[in-house]
């Protein structure tokens, strides 16, 4: 992947993406600003959802046996998996148990993360995305760009001849008279799917949240194709990260209320759905959950970093951060884009790689991520935390890294900085009040803005000339 | 103080007794408005002076460190935040006509000091950082004032800072003394609390990213008519005025402490 900083200059060129962009994300921000709104003791519900994931993080073990053990009771089979490719081995190997080919998907990150699908692509089973937006992804051989809404970057027309062009050779084609409403578009991916539903014999789903004390996991939804997924195939095998856990169903009050206020600005999602192990001869007869690490207990091991697990995905940090309204979600190199994709991954992956190294870069610092997180994760503190890692991991031979040394040295003492300031304000007095438009070294600045002239006399030489006697 | 006596008083010519009589402040010019935008600290001592408070300036300060710190250069930053608690820490009042800077200062400094292990250096700052104040605060908290007797007749918009906004939380307090402003025509900014895109280095390792934000907010202030834009940070200033310059807009920008010192005998 390339780095941020490039990624985002070709995205910044679409200006069709721009506009849809500036648009979804503008509609969104209003609706969860105005449900927020609405409750009185919304502080307190995040103070209280994010003590509710601390606590199981704090001690992750024990919640995660307790879940285990309580999922095992009531006839689920758990597996534990401590990366992508274990996590895909497991998956792969109960498929070919059922002598399925093909499976039905609910919307999950974590599997984006592990790219199930491409490597159940690889061995010969065709994994349907069955959320209206991943499917629209999957059709148009497209990557999401939005953790909710993965589709973001597109627009109706768009949609419509992904959907004329590709549903045909997956399945039932759209109909030839489709129009770009939302209504015609939604009831072309309905009949596409349906067919998909009633025929899958093994589905894959994802967790929003999994309850320690009962063995419950739930997935919360707008559409009810997750919910056809979780009760109409015979197998049904959930992929849970081990940070979704929480100690008790009871802290499931928050969540529910912090969750959909905060992704799609609802007062409640339209579809919860939570099951228990098997229930004889209801929903699949068959469950299986497997509990990924995939990097993050590298994460719990951070004591800056630990509290990004506390994310609940519901990607308010990326509606209102202005950074991710202008790149789009591409440019973040991950399924997790935005201001919590640009902490998260190099949490999980290390920062060795050129964009892990670019992420953290990846903000303004202004603080409406931090703002906006119903669980408070502090996501201005971490993009600094993971600057410094960044810059702590590099030789310190950079120009940058020797250009800070040099303006500390000078800041290390106000004697150096007022010799600093004489050169400075010589120029001031060459330049005279000329606007200047270019200065060497400074070519990123002056492409699209003037730059201050320096000043003929400095504050402190003002303060002198002007107040000596009291200084 | 004598230079507060002979400046000539306006709007708090009615109290008897001026709001910052016996009140001893310390400047932190902060290392970018020194350099390069003195009229900001320089406003802020004339208002301040004018107020009735003595302003000192300890010619030991540098910098706050936030540019090293927020662009991963820890290591850099600490012995910054040394000489900062070495420099402020026997004052009562400091104030700093810089809403990042003060937000580095209370929000940074400690985790730096944290990071150092320094228990000493953590005591210091955890005693010094209250007591630093952006230039709103310390007017409205300390002095009890808002109408700090400016006299500004121009159309003008305000830009709340990220930092100032988020960090700090001053909230209206900049608008109560702009409004109090006489002769000021101040129209409210569209998306105002929206990042103009400077973000330190973020405007030079994002360029692109930077100055498509910085077009928006111009678009924005350049919507309202206005013929100045005043906010609380220069550096957020330089960036917007930057883009609204080299569009040739013929907006003006302006420090808060330079519309709060102007007069209609020293006009801003």
């Amino acid at each position: 992947m390339p780095s941020f900083q490039r990624a985002a200059r070709d995205a910044l060129a679409n200006t069709q993406q721009r506009r849809n962009l500036a648009h979804a994300t503008a509609t969104i921000r209003a609706k969860r600003e105005r449900v927020v709104g609405e409750v009185d003791r919304w502080e307190d519900l995040r103070v209280a959802g994010a003590e509710a994931k601390d606590e199981a993080l704090h001690h992750l073990p024990d919640y995660l046996e307790q879940l285990e053990a309580n999922l095992t009771a009531r006839g689920a089979t758990v597996h534990w998996a401590r990366d992508a490719d274990e996590a895909n081995a497991i998956v792969l190997g109960l498929i070919r148990d059922k002598g399925a080919d093909e499976v039905v998907k609910v919307k999950s990150m974590l599997t984006q993360e592990i790219e199930l699908n491409e490597r159940l692509e690889e061995a010969g089973i065709h994994a349907w995305e069955t959320d209206l937006a991943e499917l629209i992804v999957q059709l148009g051989h497209d990557r999401p760009s939005h953790i909710l809404v993965p589709a973001i970057h597109r627009n109706r027309a768009e949609i419509r001849e992904i959907f004329l062009r590709e549903m045909g050779s997956v399945g039932r084609p759209a109909p030839k008279d489709l129009t770009d409403e939302p209504a015609k578009l939604a009831e072309a991916a309905r009949l596409h799917l349906r067919e998909k539903f009633l025929r899958a014999k093994v589905a894959i789903s994802g967790a929003n949240f999994a309850v320690a004390d009962t063995g419950t996991l739930v997935v919360v939804e707008s559409e009810g194709n997750g919910r056809m997924c979780l009760t109409l195939p015979e197998t049904l095998i959930s992929l849970v990260g081990v940070e979704k856990v929480l100690p008790t169903f009871a802290d499931l009050g928050p969540m529910l209320q912090l969750l959909p206020r905060s992704s799609t600005g609802e007062r409640m999602n339209p579809y919860t759905s939570m099951w228990t192990g098997v229930t004889p001869g209801d929903g699949p007869q068959e469950v299986h959950v497997v509990l990924v690490d995939n990097g993050r207990s590298r994460v719990l091991a951070d004591e800056v970093g630990r509290q990004a697990l506390r994310c609940i995905r519901c990607s308010a940090c990326l509606n209102v951060c202005p950074v991710y309204e202008r790149a789009g979600g591409h440019a973040y190199g991950s399924v997790y884009p935005g201001p919590i994709g640009a902490v998260l991954n190099p949490l999980l992956r290390g920062t060795g790689s050129e964009v892990d190294k670019s992420l953290p870069y990846a903000s303004s610092l202004c603080g409406a991520c931090f703002e906006a997180c119903p669980v408070r994760i502090d996501i201005p503190q971490l993009l600094v935390h993971m600057r410094t890692q960044v810059v702590d991991e590099a030789s310190g031979r950079s120009p940058e890294a020797l250009g800070m040394k040099a303006a500390a040295w000078t800041f290390a003492d106000h004697r150096r900085l007022e010799t600093a300031q004489r050169a400075s304000s010589l120029s001031g007095r060459l330049l005279g009040n000329r606007t200047v438009r270019s200065v060497p070294g400074l070519g990123a600045w002056t492409q699209a803005r003037d730059v201050p002239t320096p000043p003929k006399e400095t504050f402190r030489q003002w303060w002198r000339r002007t107040h000596e006697d009291e200084s | 103080m004598s230079s507060s006596q002979s400046t000539p008083l306006t709007g708090t010519e009615r109290t008897s007794v001026l709001p910052g009589t016996g009140l001893t402040v310390a400047l932190f010019a902060t290392c970018f408005n020194d350099t390069l935008w003195p009229e900001a600290p320089r406003a802020t001592v004339t208002l301040l002076e004018r107020l009735g408070c003595r302003v000192v300036f300890p010619r030991e300060q540098t910098c706050c460190g936030q540019m090293f710190t927020n662009t991963g250069y820890a290591d850099d930053a600490t012995p910054l935040v040394r000489k900062f608690v070495d420099t402020f820490e026997r004052f009562d009042h400091v104030v700093a006509p810089s809403g990042s800077c003060v937000g580095s200062v209370r929000e940074q400094h400690a985790m730096l000091a944290r990071r150092s292990g320094d228990d000493g250096l953590l005591q210091a700052v955890e005693q010094t950082a209250p007591r630093v104040r952006e230039l709103s605060e310390l007017l409205v908290d300390v002095l009890g004032v808002t109408d700090v007797g400016a006299y500004f007749p121009h159309r003008t918009t305000y830009h709340p800072t990220c930092h100032s906004l988020r960090m700090l939380h001053v909230g209206d307090r900049p608008l109560q003394l702009l409004r109090a402003v006489r002769g000021i025509d101040l129209v409210e900014l569209p998306s105002a609390t929206e990042c103009c895109g400077f973000g330190g280095t973020f405007a030079v390792k994002n360029a692109d990213t930077s100055i498509a934000m910085g077009a928006d907010k111009a678009r924005h202030v350049r919507g309202t008519g206005a013929e100045v834009l005043v906010a609380g940070d220069n550096s957020c200033l330089a960036h917007i005025g930057g883009v609204l310059g080299r569009q040739r807009s013929g907006v003006r920008t302006l420090h808060l402490a330079q519309v709060l010192a102007s007069t209609e005998e020293d006009p801003a």
